[in-house]
C-alpha cells in the first residue's frame, strides 16, 4: 500500500502540551483531590523551640475531644521502632521527637481525626513541656569545641561535624598558587532558600487490613525509590506497597525525600485500619521540608599575569540543619559541588568541604540544581568576574581565554568529571552579540558620568546532569539508571510507562514525541504513564535534570528495540527479507520499491493478528538504561541592571540567555524550563532567603516573608540557543531543567556588583535586597572618603 | 489553615449589626473585606466566637464629597479608590497609595475603613489619612463619635475603637483648592507590605505651602505623623533648603527597627529620600 507523504519529524517541534488540557480546565488530580471511603485526617503539632528537651507530653485532653481517633507521639512510634527514619544521605531523622526537639517546626505529635478542623482543634489541647537548650544557628560556631552536641542521640557523635570531604589535588594546587602572579579570593554565603512548590506535600496512606495491601498516594518525585525505602523502614513486604504519585504541583527537589508526615500517616493507617490523609500547610512546608543551598563558601583563584588560570582552591561549609538529609549520590558528600572548576581548563584544583549540624530544618535538597552544582557554578562565576576586575581585563575575555576548547572534549577535569561535549566560546559570542554587550559597556560609562548606575553581569556556566552512570551514582545504594516500558496496542496506539515522574515538566508530551520520532506513532496516540509503582517499571524519579538523559534515553532505546521487531513482522507481511526493508519515519518500504510498504500501525496490528511463526506475539518491550556518562549542558547569560543610587533598589533591564542543551525535543517546553529557571535565579538573587534569628526562629515560614516573584517584577527574557549534541545520549539530548537556576544567579549578582564597581564593591551576598545594596554603596563611599 | 469554629451573623442593617455587637461585645469581630481578619483566624492568631459580617448592609459603600469634605463609607474597597475619578482628580495621595496596596484580589475586597481599624503599622491607608487630617466616624447602639486617625491608633494592631462600635466612615477635610499629594512606598516585590512608606499632602497657596501633612508607614509602632516636618513646611516656599530640612525632620520622626528588610539607618534614610522626592516633585509641578 502506498503511503502518502506526511509530517513525520517530531523532534524539535513545539507540540502543545498534552497535559495542559486537564490543567487549564482545573481537572488535574492532585493528592488532596483524592478522597477515599472512611478517610481520616491528620494534623501535625510542631515545636515552637529550636532546641529543647522534651520533658512531657500530655495528650489526654486531645484524645478526649469528640471526633479524635488517635494521637500519635514519638513514644508510641518508638514502641514500633519507627521514631527515627533514615535520610537519603544515610543519616537519621526523627519521625516524631522523642528526646529533644532540634529545630523550630519539628514534628512533635500528630492527631488523627474525623475531619481536619477537629484535628487542628485537638492540636491546641496537647500539652507539651519543653526545657529549652542553647541554640546553634551559625554553622561556624557549631564546630567550636564547646558547642552543645545537637545529635547526642547518635552513638559516638561527640561534636556537630557531619563530614569532611575533599576532592582534587592539594599539592598540585599549592604549587599552582606558589607560581601565581595574581590571586583573587571571595567569601560568600549562598543563602538557604526553599523550592516552595505551589502544591505542598501531601499523602493518603491506606493500609487495608483485609488485603494486606498498602496504597499510598503521595506527592513524590521518586515513587519507586520511596516504595523501597518504605519497605525497608516499616518492614512491610514491598510487593504489597503501592505508591501512587498523581498530578504533582511542582517539586523542584522538595518532593524527593521521605517526610515524617508520610511515615506517621502510614503508621496511623496501619494501627487504625482506615485511610489517613495528611495535607501539609504552607508554613509546615517552608519551615520543615527540604530547604536548599546554605553553603558558606571561600574561593581562591590563581592566575598568571596574562590571565591564564592556574589553580582553584575552595573551602565550603554546609549548614545542614539537624540532620544530613541531602538528596544526592552516596559517593559524594557535598553532591557534585566539586564541579566547581566550571567551564574552565583548570590545571589544578582542591576542594575541601565540611558539613555541620545546626538547629534548623534538615534538607539540603537540590532545588533545581543537580546535586549542588548551583553553588559551585555561582562561586566560580563570581570569582572569575572578580578576577577580571582585579586584572583590569574585560570579564568576557578572561572567560574566553580559559574556556575548555571544543577539541578538548571529552575533557577530564581535575576533580574527576568527564565533560562529554561543549563549545563555550560559541555560546559566549552569541550572548555578547545578542545583548549588545559592547554598547551596554559604552552606555554604562555614559550613565556613570551622569551619576546613574548600570551594571552588566555575565555567567558562562557548565552543568553536570543526568545522574547517572551506575559506577558512580546511587541513592542509598540503588543505582541511578532509569527505565521505559513501551506497549504498542493492536490498533497502533501506544502506552509508554516510565520510572521518572513529571511535576510539571511536560513528560506526557516530550516523551510521546520521542516515541513518535523513533516509531512514527503520533504523540496524540501515545499515552505516557508515570507515578504508579504497580504499573510502571522501576526508576529513580525526576530531579537533577535527569529525566531526558535517563528516562528519555530509555524511551528511545526501547522504541528502537520495538522497531527492530516491527521490521521482522513487516518483512513477514510484505513477504521479503528484513534486510530488504528500509524505515522512513512511520513506515517500512521495500528498497527500490517504495510503494511496497507498511505503516507502523499495520505492523502493530499484525503483531497481534498475523505474527510470524516462532516469534512471540505482541509489540511490547522494556529497557533499563544505564547512562554511560552524565550530560553537560552549558550556556552564557548576560544580565544588565540599573541600580538606584539613593535607595539601593535595582531593576533588571536585560536578560539574554544562550543555552546549549544539545538536541531540543520540544523547544517550547525547553524554553519554559529556561524561563522558570531564570525567574528562580532572579528570586534567589533578589529576594529569597529562609533566615533565622538568634533563637532559631524561622523567619521565612510564610509567603509574606519568603518572597516569590510575580509576573510584575520578573524580567523579560530573551532566549537563544546553540546546539552541541551529547555524543553518548541516543538522541543527542542533554538535561535542561536546571540550567537557568544554576547559571543565572551569578549573572544577576555580577551585574549588581558591576554597577557598584567604582565604589570598590566586590561582593554582596544574596539575596541582594535594596538594603544590602545600599549598605554596600555606603561602605564604598565611606572608604573612598577616607 | 483551619480556623476555630465560630458563629456567623450577616445582619442587613447597621442597627442590627450594632445590636449584635452590644450583645456579644469582646467576643465578636466585625468582618469587612476579611483580608486581615480571615488570615489571622486561619492561623488561629485570632479566634472570635462571633463574626458580624457587615457586607450585606446596604448603603455603606458611598464615596462622595459633601459640604467640601470627602466621605468614604465602611464598604468602600481599595479597588473603588483606585478606580474613582473623584479620587484621581482631587486626592492624589490616595490615588497614589491605592494601587500600591497588595494585589488586585486583595484590593477588590479589602476596605479603607477596615485597614484603619486593623491598625497594622505597615498599613498604607492610615498614613495617607494621617497626612490628610482625616477622622473616623464610629457608631455604637448608643451613639456616634468622631476620632482623629492619630487618636484611633493605639499601637500595633490596637485601636481606641470600643468592642461595641462599628466604624461607619472616614471623613476627610477639604484638601484645598490647590493641593499636591503623593504616596511613595518601598516594597520588596509587588503586593508586599511597606518596608517604608511616605504620604505627603500639601495645601498650596501660590508659591507657599499653606498646610502640610506628612505621615510615615512601617517605621514605628504605628503610622507616624511627622509633625515637625509639617511645621517646617507650613508657610514656607519649597526651595532646596526647606525641602532638605523637612526631609531630615521627617527622617528624625521615624523610629524604625532593624530587620530583614533593612537596618534602622537604611529605613530612616529612605524616609529622607522619599520626602525629598515628594517635595521636589511638588516644587517642579508648581513651577511647570
Ligand atoms: C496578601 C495581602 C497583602 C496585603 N498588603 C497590604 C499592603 O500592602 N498595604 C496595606 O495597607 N494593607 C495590605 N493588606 C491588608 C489589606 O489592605 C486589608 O484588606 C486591610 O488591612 C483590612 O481591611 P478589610 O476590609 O479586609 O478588614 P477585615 O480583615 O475585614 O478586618 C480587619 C480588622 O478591622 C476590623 N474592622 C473592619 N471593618 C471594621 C469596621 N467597619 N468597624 C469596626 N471594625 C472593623 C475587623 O474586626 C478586624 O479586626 C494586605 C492583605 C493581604 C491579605
Amino acid at each position: 500500500m502506498a503511503v502518502e507523504e506526511k509530517e513525520i519529524e517530531w523532534l524539535g517541534k513545539s507540540v502543545k502540551r498534552k497535559e495542559d488540557d486537564r490543567f487549564v480546565r482545573g481537572a488535574g488530580n492532585y493528592v488532596d483531590d483524592v478522597v477515599l471511603p472512611n478517610m481520616l485526617h491528620m494534623a501535625i503539632l510542631r515545636s515552637p523551640f529550636a532546641h529543647a528537651r522534651l520533658t512531657s507530653i500530655d495528650t489526654s485532653a486531645a484524645e478526649a475531644l469528640d471526633g479524635v481517633v488517635a494521637v500519635v507521639t514519638g513514644a508510641l512510634l518508638a514502641e514500633h521502632n519507627l521514631a527515627w527514619m533514615p535520610t537519603l544521605s544515610g543519616d537519621t531523622q526523627a519521625v516524631l521527637a522523642t528526646d529533644k526537639v532540634r529545630f523550630q517546626g519539628q514534628e512533635v505529635a500528630c492527631v488523627v481525626a474525623e475531619n481536619p478542623y477537629i484535628a487542628h482543634d485537638a492540636l491546641e489541647l496537647i500539652e507539651v513541656e519543653y526545657d529549652p537548650l542553647p541554640v546553634i544557628v551559625d554553622p561556624k560556631k557549631s564546630l567550636d569545641d564547646d558547642a552543645p552536641v545537637i545529635r547526642n542521640d547518635k552513638e559516638g557523635q561527640k561534636d556537630n561535624r557531619i563530614y569532611h570531604w575533599e576532592a582534587g589535588d592539594k599539592e598540585a594546587t599549592d604549587r599552582a598558587f606558589e607560581g601565581a602572579d595574581v590571586v583573587v579570593s571571595l567569601d560568600t554565603h549562598y543563602p538557604r532558600s526553599h523550592p516552595a512548590p505551589l502544591e505542598c506535600c501531601a499523602c493518603i496512606a491506606d493500609v487495608n487490613p483485609g488485603t494486606g495491601k498498602t496504597t499510598i498516594y503521595m506527592t513524590s518525585q521518586a515513587p519507586h525509590a520511596i516504595r523501597t525505602v518504605f519497605a525497608m523502614v516499616t518492614g512491610l513486604p514491598e510487593q504489597n506497597i503501592q505508591i501512587i504519585s498523581p498530578d504533582i504541583g511542582g517539586g523542584f527537589g522538595n518532593k524527593v525525600p521521605v517526610y515524617p508526615g508520610y511515615v506517621v500517616a502510614t503508621a496511623a493507617s496501619l494501627l487504625i485500619g482506615q485511610p489517613v490523609k495528611w495535607t501539609e500547610d504552607r508554613s509546615g512546608n517552608l519551615a520543615s521540608t527540604g530547604f536548599a543551598r546554605d553553603f558558606h563558601m571561600h574561593g581562591e583563584l590563581a592566575l598568571d599575569r596574562d590571565g591564564k588560570m592556574l589553580g582553584l582552591r575552595v573551602g565550603m561549609l554546609s549548614d545542614q540543619g539537624y540532620a544530613y538529609a541531602d538528596a544526592q549520590p552516596s559517593k559524594f558528600k557535598a553532591g557534585l559541588f566539586h564541579i566547581v572548576t566550571g567551564s574552565y581548563d583548570m590545571p589544578a584544583a582542591h576542594v575541601v568541604t565540611d558539613g555541620a549540624y545546626t538547629n534548623k530544618a534538615p534538607g539540603g535538597v537540590a532545588y533545581r540544581c543537580s546535586f549542588r552544582v548551583t553553588e559551585a557554578s555561582f562561586l566560580i562565576e563570581r570569582l572569575v568576574q572578580n578576577a577580571a576586575y582585579e586584572m583590569d581585563m574585560e570579564p568576557a575575555e578572561l572567560r574566553r581565554k580559559n574556556f575548555i576548547r571544543p577539541e578538548q572534549f571529552p575533557y577530564t577535569s581535575v576533580t574527576g568529571f568527564i565533560y562529554d561535549s561543549g563549545d563555550y566560546e560559541k555560546a559566549l559570542d552569541l550572548a555578547l552579540e545578542k545583548s549588545g554587550y559592547n554598547e551596554l559597556r559604552a552606555e554604562q560609562k555614559r550613565m556613570r558620568d551622569e551619576g546613574k548606575l548600570l551594571g552588566i553581569g555575565l555567567a558562562s556556566f557548565t552543568e553536570v546532569v543526568g545522574a547517572g552512570p551506575s559506577r558512580d551514582y546511587d541513592i542509598l545504594g540503588i543505582k541511578m539508571f532509569d527505565s521505559a516500558e513501551l506497549r504498542v496496542h493492536p490498533t497502533g496506539k501506544a502506552i509508554l510507562k516510565l520510572g521518572v515522574k513529571s511535576q510539571g515538566q511536560g513528560h506526557e508530551t516530550t516523551f510521546a514525541q520521542i516515541v513518535a520520532s523513533e516509531l512514527g506513532i503520533p504523540p496524540d496516540d501515545v499515552t505516557v504513564q508515570e507515578g504508579d509503582t504497580d504499573n510502571t517499571p522501576y526508576g529513580l524519579g525526576t530531579y537533577a535534570s535527569r529525566s531526558t538523559p535517563t528516562g528519555g534515553a530509555a524511551t528511545a532505546v526501547v522504541a528502537r528495540k520495538l522497531r527492530e521487531k516491527a521490521k521482522e513482522i513487516a518483512a513477514h507481511t510484505l513477504e521479503v527479507a528484513p534486510e530488504d526493508l528500509e524505515w522512513k519515519g512511520d513506515h517500512f518500504f521495500v528498497k527500490g520499491a517504495p510503494d511496497q510498504s507498511t505503516t507502523i500501525q499495520e505492523v502493530a496490528f499484525a503483531a497481534y493478528t498475523n505474527h510470524p511463526q516462532g516469534m512471540e506475539a505482541g509489540l511490547e518491550g522494556v529497557t533499563y538504561y544505564d547512562p554511560p556518562n552524565m550530560t553537560y549542558p552549558f550556556g552564557t547569560y548576560v544580565v544588565a541592571v540599573e541600580v538606584d543610587a539613593k535607595t539601593g533598589e535595582w531593576k533588571v533591564r536585560t536578560v539574554v540567555a544562550v543555552d546549549d542543551c544539545g538536541i531540543r525535543i520540544n523547544p517550547m517546553i525547553v524554553e519554559g524550563q529556561i524561563m522558570g529557571g531564570l525567574t528562580e535565579g532572579f528570586a534567589m538573587s533578589s529576594m529569597q532567603q529562609i533566615a533565622f534569628d538568634e533563637e532559631g526562629n524561622c523567619l521565612g515560614s510564610n509567603f509574606m516573608d519568603y518572597l516569590l516573584p510575580t509576573a510584575w517584577e520578573t524580567p523579560h527574557f530573551e532566549l537563544h540557543e546553540t546546539v552541541t549534541p551529547s555524543p553518548h545520549h541516543p538522541m543527542g539530548c542533554k538535561g535542561v531543567g536546571e540550567s537557568a537556576t544554576v547559571g543565572s544567579p551569578a549573572a544577576y549578582a555580577n551585574a549588581v556588583v558591576d554597577a557598584l564597581l567604582h565604589l570598590g564593591v566586590r561582593n554582596i551576598d544574596m539575596p541582594m535586597t535594596s538594603a544590602k545594596v545600599w549598605e554596600a554603596m555606603q561602605q564604598g563611599r565611606q572608604a573612598q572618603d577616607q | 489553615m483551619f480556623p476555630r469554629s465560630f458563629e456567623y451573623f450577616a445582619p442587613t442593617s447597621i442597627e442590627d449589626a450594632l445590636a449584635l455587637l452590644a450583645e456579644h461585645g469582646e467576643d465578636a469581630k466585625v468582618l469587612a473585606g476579611g483580608q486581615s481578619l480571615i488570615p489571622l483566624m486561619k492561623l488561629r492568631f485570632a479566634a472570635p466566637d462571633y463574626i458580624v459580617d457587615i457586607n450585606r448592609i446596604q448603603g455603606l459603600d458611598y464615596l462622595e464629597e459633601q459640604d467640601g469634605s470627602l466621605r468614604i463609607g465602611a464598604l468602600v474597597r481599595t479597588s473603588d479608590m483606585e478606580r474613582s475619578e473623584l479620587i484621581a482628580s482631587r486626592y492624589p495621595a490616595m490615588a497614589a497609595a491605592a494601587p500600591l496596596i497588595s494585589d488586585p484580589v486583595v484590593r477588590n475586597l479589602g476596605t479603607v475603613v477596615g485597614s484603619l481599624c486593623h491598625a497594622d503599622p505597615q498599613g498604607d491607608w492610615a498614613s495617607v489619612m494621617l497626612a490628610m487630617g482625616a477622622e473616623l466616624v464610629c457608631r455604637s447602639a448608643t451613639g456616634e463619635r468622631r476620632v482623629a486617625i492619630g487618636d484611633l491608633i493605639d499601637g500595633p494592631f490596637t485601636t481606641t475603637l470600643e468592642p461595641n462600635e462599628i466604624a461607619t466612615e472616614v471623613h476627610v477635610p477639604d484638601p484645598g483648592a490647590h493641593s499636591f499629594g503623593t504616596y511613595l512606598k518601598l516594597e520588596r516585590k509587588v503586593g508586599d507590605f511597606a518596608s517604608v512608606g511616605v504620604a505627603v499632602h500639601l495645601a498650596l497657596d501660590g508659591d507657599r505651602v499653606e498646610r502640610a501633612g506628612i505621615a510615615l508607614t512601617a517605621v514605628g509602632a504605628g503610622n507616624i505623623k511627622a509633625k515637625e516636618a509639617e511645621d517646617a513646611l507650613a508657610g514656607a516656599v519649597l526651595d532646596d533648603a526647606t525641602i532638605d530640612r523637612a526631609a531630615s525632620l521627617a527622617a528624625e520622626a521615624a523610629d524604625p527597627k532593624t530587620d530583614l528588610r533593612g537596618s534602622a539607618d537604611y529605613k530612616r534614610e529612605i524616609v529622607r529620600v522619599f520626602v525629598t522626592r515628594a517635595l521636589s516633585q511638588a516644587a517642579t509641578a508648581k513651577a511647570a
